[in-house]
């Protein structure tokens, strides 16, 4: 875990202020209680533990402060709140529910440490920005040994760099953001001049974090020199990859890093006094916290007619998507901003070139932006020590999926999946053998358990068939059936095409078509040939990413899983067991013990059998429902083929 | 992604209604005209105050703002979150996103259905509720994840959705924010 460098010292007497300020807020005279109260965290009952840990404060008079940040990563173990006692280190507890909130807030009564929840403790320096060094440690610290909490297999590895403030600070508090190097960037951008701002970005080998990678000096280049007197920044923040969040954390959490990234991005291109946030109508909170944040950086001067003190003007506005998956394209994005359909057009024109209404435009990714600020603050050459040869920097990947330890991670590019999914992620958490992960989302693909040693890169991904995305990483373990996945993926873009084109169109509605009739028992034996031959046909006829993406998971389930796709074709057997006209549920009679728990757990009465004797389902009652094999603990439920016995069984439940 | 046309249960309202509806979007479009993308905004504020898009409104809108109903048309499709027919008063979202799928979103989605006695896409019979598939909440780590009324419910299993619903009916009245702090 290295720190970022924020030694800078802050020249102007407003973010030096500013910086006081927040540096008090950070590191009170009495307990800091932060909270993590991301979307994320409020999912696993955030709200409810801070009216609890209120109440509960309130009730013990105890003085402390009660702050709500963003997410800190680890979502698994959400609710998530850190404890900093004055003078100590911070603690961070997990799954703090509203009853564990009450345990919290007795312990900083004088009460015993709920060592239950107690994940570990963050270095000292870390968390205070290397400024108030521990003076006389409060006597409510623990003794004994607390692990680091970047020692825990959570953190290990990681570099938190882009997410360096989320889950730690206010995210709508802009001096806790100046406090922790915040605005240190812009500052030097206006000093040096837009030249040397898109040199440092170039030189750090910064790459669009939205999906294709494209390096972001090159972008802003062009935009620079493209004749305009008007011209526009935008934040892609449509994240419409499923399985993918880290935009929102990141809006969430940190919104300011963002909006500084796009204030810095204005100035290098020149001519730009307005951006917009292009926000996903499923993120009303971040869409909350980023007006929050706009409005506080407006009311500082970092935003309006005199950036700054230095004479630049730059506005920012929000504009909530209406839930559509093609307007993250960046050119059916413009569209949508523009009040019309968000359907994609033709490029070149590049949007550089010609972008909103007519003028030159640079897109970039929420993260991408986010990683401007850092840049700057830290060095072009320190950024670029940092991840492998064509890719440069951290990135942030949403771990999900049959996974123990789900969450946001951020590894420096070219960490390998398997550090991810077994060291970061914690193995499965269901089943015994990792099957596939899958990347990139919708556009991208399945990679083998053979693969894991795949170091993530862009280049890598790309070599193996797959595309980074947005850096979802979906861990399938042997429960899920690849042939099933991909019709699901293959839904998805079916019903988020936009129409445009008929390859896009026709080819994704046959290839599903084609996959239901698969997953449905009624595969024929030229399906594959049939599958591969439209999969090219898309990649090849269609306008825009969408298309030419969305063969994708099939190519791979081709590439990787053609036995899995075979059994379903020619054995008419699913050894997943998802696909419910292509199997059975049996019992080992040598492995049951006769437990009951499957006969108890059944919702339909389907087992039988005697306490201590091995059980039966009865085929004619069960549903395929899943249950009973998820409640034996010997694993003595299995997936059989159905015999011709059970035909007409199962279908009309 | 077409917004489902088919009303139940509903019939149409009467013309003094519809005068009053188009007054009051012309009015919403007026506030909001010099807003980029004025037809997306003015559309969503739209769909808040009536829980979908009544027609009236719509051709008030296109007055309004100068443009052709088909455009307005075109916008209301194209979006998933327009609908042309009411829904109901309270929004049920099921995430059908990648993880939620993989740890048992379809399950969920099947229950929901069920216990609502609706499909898909469709308010329930009184009105109550709307259920809808969405397409990832951004809390897959959470994975299943249900929102009601913009209140977000991680790792839901389908045992948990009778006393979830019951939760949010008892909260009626100041469930109308999201799920914001
Ligand atoms: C169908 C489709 C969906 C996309 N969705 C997103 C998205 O949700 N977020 C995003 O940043 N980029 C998305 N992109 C990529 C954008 O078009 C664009 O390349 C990106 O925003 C550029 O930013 P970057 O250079 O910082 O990556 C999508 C592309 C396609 C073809
Ligand atoms: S490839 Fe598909 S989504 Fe893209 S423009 Fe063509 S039809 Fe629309
Ligand atoms: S799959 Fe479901 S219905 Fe069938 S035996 Fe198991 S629990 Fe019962
Ligand atoms: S996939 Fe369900 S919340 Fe993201």
């Amino acid at each position: 875990m290295t720190a970022i460098p924020t030694s800078d010292r802050p020249f102007s007497p407003l973010l030096r202020a500013l910086r006081e300020e927040g540096l008090a807020r950070l590191a009170p005279k009495v307990p800091r209680v932060s909270l993590g109260m991301a979307s994320c965290g409020l999912a696993a009952g955030a709200r409810e533990t801070w009216d609890a840990l209120r109440a509960a404060l309130a009730g013990r008079d105890t003085v402390a402060c009660l702050v709500p940040t963003g997410c800190l990563g680890w979502c698994q173990k959400e609710p998530l709140v850190e404890v900093r006692l004055p003078g100590s280190p911070a603690l961070v507890f997990g799954r703090v529910t509203a009853e564990a909130a009450d345990q919290v807030a007795a312990w900083l009564a004088g009460g015993e440490l709920p060592r239950a929840h107690l994940l570990g403790q963050y270095p000292a320096a870390d968390r205070s920005d290397g400024q108030t060094q521990p003076t006389t440690p409060d006597p409510r610290f623990p003794a004994g040994e607390i692990p680091l909490i970047w020692d825990l297999p959570f953190y290990r590895g990681q570099l938190r760099w882009v997410t360096r403030n989320c889950g730690f600070v206010n995210p709508a508090d802009l001096a806790e953001y100046v406090a922790r190097g915040g605005y240190l960037a812009l500052e030097k951008a206006l000093a040096r001049g837009p030249e040397w701002v898109v040199e440092q970005v170039t030189r750090a080998g910064l790459r669009g974090r939205g999906g294709a990678g494209f390096p972001t000096g090159a972008k802003w280049q062009a935009a620079r020199r493209a004749p305009g007197e008007q011209k526009y920044v935008i934040a892609n923040a449509d994240e419409g990859d499923p399985g993918a969040y880290m935009d929102r954390g990141l809006l969430e959490g940190d919104p300011f890093s963002v909006i500084e990234g796009m204030t810095i991005g204005a100035l290098a291109v020149g001519h730009c006094h307005e951006g917009f946030v292009y926000v996903r109508a499923e993120y009303p909170l971040a869409v909350e916290r980023l007006e929050t944040a706009i409005a506080e950086a407006r009311k500082a001067g970092l935003l309006g007619e005199n950036v700054l003190g230095s004479g630049f003007a730059f506005e920012v506005h929000v504009v909530r998507g209406a839930g559509a998956f093609v307007c993250g394209e960046e050119t059916a994005l413009l569209a949508s901003i523009e009040g019309r359909p968000g359907e994609p057009r033709p490029r070149p024109p590049f949007p550089s070139e010609k972008g909103l209404w007519g003028r030159p435009t640079v897109i970039n990714n929420v993260e991408t932006w986010a990683n401007v600020p850092l840049i700057l603050m830290s060095g072009a050459q320190l950024y670029a020590s940092v991840g492998s040869e064509g890719s440069k920097g951290t990135k942030v990947f949403s771990l999900v999926g049959d996974v123990s330890n789900t969450g946001l991670v951020e590894v420096p590019m070219g960490a390998t999946l398997r550090h991810m999914v077994e060291v970061n992620g914690g193995g499965l958490s269901r089943g015994t053998r990792i099957k596939a992960v899958q990347t990139g989302g919708p556009s991208g693909g399945f990679l083998p358990a053979s693969l894991l040693d795949l170091p993530v890169d862009y280049e890598s991904l790309t070599g193996a068939g797959t595309i980074m995305g947005s850096g979802g990483l979906v861990v399938m373990g042997e429960r899920t059936c690849m042939v099933d996945v991909a019709r699901y993926f293959l839904s998805f873009t079916r019903a988020e095409s936009c129409g445009k084109c008929v390859p896009c169109r026709e080819g994704t509605h046959r290839m599903l078509q084609i996959l239901e009739r698969i997953c449905a028992g009624g595969g024929r034996p030229d399906d594959v040939g049939l599958l591969e031959e439209w999969a090219w046909a898309v990649k090849d006829g269609s306008l825009c990413g969408l298309g030419q993406t969305a063969p994708n998971p099939v190519l791979s389930l081709l590439r990787y899983f053609g036995d899995e796709l075979e059994q379903h074709v020619r054995d008419r057997f699913c050894p997943a067991g998802v696909c419910r006209e292509l199997f059975r549920f049996g019992i080992v009679p040598e492995t049951c013990t006769g437990c009951g728990a499957c006969l108890r757990a059944c919702p339909r009465g389907a087992i039988g059998g005697e306490p201590r004797q091995p059980h039966i389902i009865d085929q004619a009652r069960c549903t395929l429902c899943g249950v009973c094999r998820d409640a034996c603990p010997f694993e003595a439920i299995v997936v059989e083929p159905r015999s011709p016995a059970d035909e007409g069984v199962n279908r009309n439940e | 992604m077409s917004a489902s046309t088919s009303v139940r249960g509903i019939s149409p309202p009467h013309p003094e209604e519809e005068e009053a509806i188009a007054a009051e979007a012309a009015a919403i479009a007026r506030s909001l005209r010099d807003r980029p993308g004025a037809v997306t905004a003015v559309l969503e504020t739209v769909q808040q105050r009536w829980h979908h898009l009544p027609v009236a409104a719509m051709r008030a809108v296109a007055r309004e703002l100068g443009i052709p109903l088909s455009r307005v048309y075109g916008v209301a499709t194209f979006y998933a979150a327009f609908s042309l027919s009411p829904r109901g008063r309270h929004m049920v979202q099921v995430c059908l996103g990648t993880a939620c799928y993989v740890r048992g979103g379809t399950k969920l989605a099947e229950a929901l259905e069920e216990h609502l006695r609706t499909p898909m896409g469709q308010p329930s019979a009184d009105f109550c509720f709307h259920l809808e598939g969405v397409r990832c909440l951004g809390c897959c780590s959470l994975a299943p994840v249900v929102r009601v009324d913009g209140r977000t419910f991680g790792r839901v299993r389908p045992q948990d959705i009778p006393r979830l619903l019951a939760s949010v009916l008892a909260r009626t009245g100041s469930l109308q924010g999201g799920d914001g702090t």
